[in-house]
């Protein structure tokens, strides 16, 4: 840092210090958690054991999205366990006075869609939820941390969260996106470059011109995935595309509240020299899609190039991970991956399943129709992206080429709820993580855009969008 | 949370990187309610074999397996998701230190909070340990934060002194901050009202 200069997430970091002392983390107060059913069963339970109640129920919104099936709503769950577990949660909200978006909420979603959807994040907020792709809220200049069972009950019961300071990480993206590739690209490309733990330690902050012309939606995909370069966090400076994106949803603002918040709001954005720790370029008019190969989301390629040749790899242990990871996906070294058979394609994923994602899927799709091998899945990130979709006739384009359209929730990014590969089939996925069994034991899958996806259905294998558009 | 005390053991070594916690324990067992288990679950992929029999060859089903206190690994030890299982499993199963030359971070913040020590050494003392024979044993003293080698050799490895404190008094981290009750109240009453903007009905 250069005298006091700063950096967005520094700025979010100051207003939020609690309480510092030497030896200990910083204690962060937080400004909206977020609680969904499969990591916070146990903290319900240590409340409990410890008599504590939850400090601000009016900071915190629940939902139920990882295990709830996407079939029809009015039926009840099928797998008690699940169907236990989204009881736990309900029983848990109303005990504690949560407000929670339950499974025939009108509002029911992915947790990192319905935050930004109803307005509930915000700029310059810290934001918490036990899930690790809570970075996604970082799109809107919200510093915002995925957290383990133990912070969920530390928040319930405090509101606060200790935490180290993590190192700043500028990426800045420069240039501007060609036809058929999307912000899914930029971070497919960004954590192939520096690796899965190529962020580990840091909060990194998006910038730049490909960056300011995404609209909110393409931002929420870029930081969504932060997590999978290691970063702690990701967040893009507020402007006027995030305030007109905010203004009129319902926990935004209103009135004078909204012309103060946005006065304060325009505050954030990093000031000019402020020095980051650690930077990165990606030039975005050299983008290319990208796809993954293997079991890591670092394991990336443009979609026209080769699978890597491990024995090129000198390290042992990056050597093995390499062939590992292709006789898991029984690929071939230095072999295209275009033309790869697909056997499903799941378009969804609190990364890709908003209603800009499922346009631009249903741009390729219209017209078309599924290759009759393939299986494609199509689940809303929340019952409003549904029902815009359906306000939109989104939902006949993917039905008249054969996909199947279900109710929203995570569905088979994490095949938590009966939605799952077979062992031995292939994916295109929207999703964010390829390891290994991810998407169903033995499954194998490919990471790619919503057009990727779409048009590898078209085709039933791996496909250039580019050639249909 | 139990005090870590004292640690001797032979080490139970994957030679991969990047061990990402759907592999620790495989998302469709986090249905669970509870925190019981787990240990079943740990590692149930590379374990199992599709008709539930035991992988012969993987390491938890040897004989090097058993009784075993240490994980040696590779890179990125933990990466994905934020599961706070993964450390229970490990726990569970009876682990209570994993030595790898990195770790995610939401990973190695929860196993702090489960007396599951992190241990990061250099990639020379890493390569060390895989070359171990299979009965070595190995030494860990957190008061002195150091690992000792068969060969006599201490390596100092890095705790934050509040983990530390933490770890060697078995309190959690909870207690401490109820402590700061007082701070927290000064600073909600002392901030300004966007918080007021957020009281919500479903
Ligand atoms: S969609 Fe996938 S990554 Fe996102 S919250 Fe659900 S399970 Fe996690």
């Amino acid at each position: 840092m250069s005298g006091n200069l700063r950096t967005l997430s520094q700025k979010v970091w100051d207003n939020h210090v609690v309480h510092e002392e030497q030896g200990a983390p910083t204690l962060l107060y937080i400004d909206l958690h977020l609680v969904h059913e499969v990591t916070s069963p146990q903290a319900f339970s240590g409340l409990r054991e410890r008599g504590l109640k939850v400090r601000r129920p009016d900071l915190t919104v629940a939902t139920t999205d990882h295990s709830i099936p996407t079939t029809d709503r009015s039926l009840p769950i099928l797998d008690p366990i699940a169907a236990k577990q989204v009881a736990q949660l309900e029983a848990n909200c109303k005990e504690f006075g949560i407000p929670c978006y339950g499974m025939h909420s009108n509002n029911q979603g992915i947790v990192h869609v319905i935050g930004p959807e109803l307005g509930f994040t915000q700029p310059g907020m810290t934001v918490v939820c036990g899930d690790s792709h809570t970075a996604t809220h970082g799109a809107f200049g919200a510093l915002a941390f995925g957290i383990g069972t133990s912070e969920v009950e530390n928040v319930l019961a405090t509101q606060c969260l200790l935490q180290r300071p993590s190192k700043t990480f500028n990426v800045r993206v420069e240039g501007s996106l060609k036809a058929g590739v999307s912000a899914k690209d930029i971070i497919l490309a960004l954590i192939a470059e520096i690796g899965i733990g190529g962020g580990t330690g840091t909060v990194m902050e998006y910038t730049g011109s490909a960056i300011r012309a995404l609209d909110m939606e393409a931002r929420m995909t870029v930081c969504n995935m932060s997590i999978e370069g290691g970063a702690r966090a990701g967040l893009i400076a507020p402007d006027d595309t995030t305030f007109s994106y905010l203004h009129g949803r319902p926990f935004a603002p209103k009135g004078a509240a909204w012309d103060e918040a946005v006065a304060r709001w325009s505050q954030l954005p990093t000031d000019n020299g402020a020095t980051f720790d650690r930077e990165v370029y990606i030039d975005a008019d050299k983008l290319e899609p990208m796809i993954t190969y293997g079991t890591n989301p670092g394991m990336g390629i443009p979609i026209t190039g080769v699978l890597p040749d491990p024995s090129s790899i000198g390290n042992t242990m990056e050597r093995e991970s390499v062939e590992k990871a292709l006789h898991y996906m029984g690929l071939e070294a230095g072999k295209p991956i275009l033309g790869r058979p697909v056997n499903v394609v799941f378009i969804g994923s609190c990364t890709n399943s908003r209603i800009s994602d499922l346009r631009s899927a249903a741009a390729v799709l219209k017209g078309r129709k599924v290759n009759p091998n393939t299986r494609v899945m199509v689940v809303p990130g929340s019952q409003e992206v549904k029902r815009q979709a359906i306000a939109e006739g989104l939902p006949d384009i993917f039905r008249a080429a054969g996909c199947d359209w279900r109710e929203p929730g995570c569905s088979m990014c994490i095949a938590m709820n009966g939605d799952q590969l077979q062992p031995g089939e292939y994916s295109v996925s929207t999703s964010n993580r390829n390891f290994e069994g991810r998407q169903g034991k033995g499954g194998r899958t490919f990471l790619a855009s919503p057009m990727t996806a779409a048009a590898s259905a078209v085709t039933g294998v791996v496909t250039d969008v580019r050639t249909l558009l | 949370m139990k005090p870590f005390l004292a640690l001797e053991s032979r080490l139970a070594p994957i030679p991969a990187n990047n061990i990402d916690t759907d592999q620790i324990i495989p998302a469709r067992f986090l249905k669970t309610t509870s925190k019981e288990g787990l240990d079943k679950q740990l590692f149930f992929d590379w374990r199992y074999e599709a008709d539930g029999s035991e992988k012969a060859d993987f390491i938890l089903n040897t004989p090097r397996g058993k009784g075993v206190e240490i994980l040696l690994a590779g890179d990125n030890f933990g990466c994905g998701s934020s599961r706070e299982h993964a450390p229970w499993a490990l726990t569970q199963f009876g682990f209570r230190a994993v030595i790898s030359t990195s770790f995610a971070d939401i990973f190695k913040g929860n196993a702090l909070k489960n007396s599951l020590l992190p241990i990061v050494v250099p990639e020379d003392v890493h390569a060390k340990l895989f070359a171990l024979p299979e009965d070595a044993v190995v030494k860990v003293d957190l008061l002195t934060q150091t690992l000792h080698l068969p060969d006599g050799t201490a390596v100092e490895f890095p705790v934050d002194p509040f983990s530390k404190a933490c770890l060697l008094n078995g309190v959690d981290e909870l207690g401490w901050i109820l402590k700061q009750d007082a701070a927290i109240s000064a600073y909600e009453a002392a901030r300004f009202s966007t918080l007021d903007t957020l009281s919500v009905s479903v």
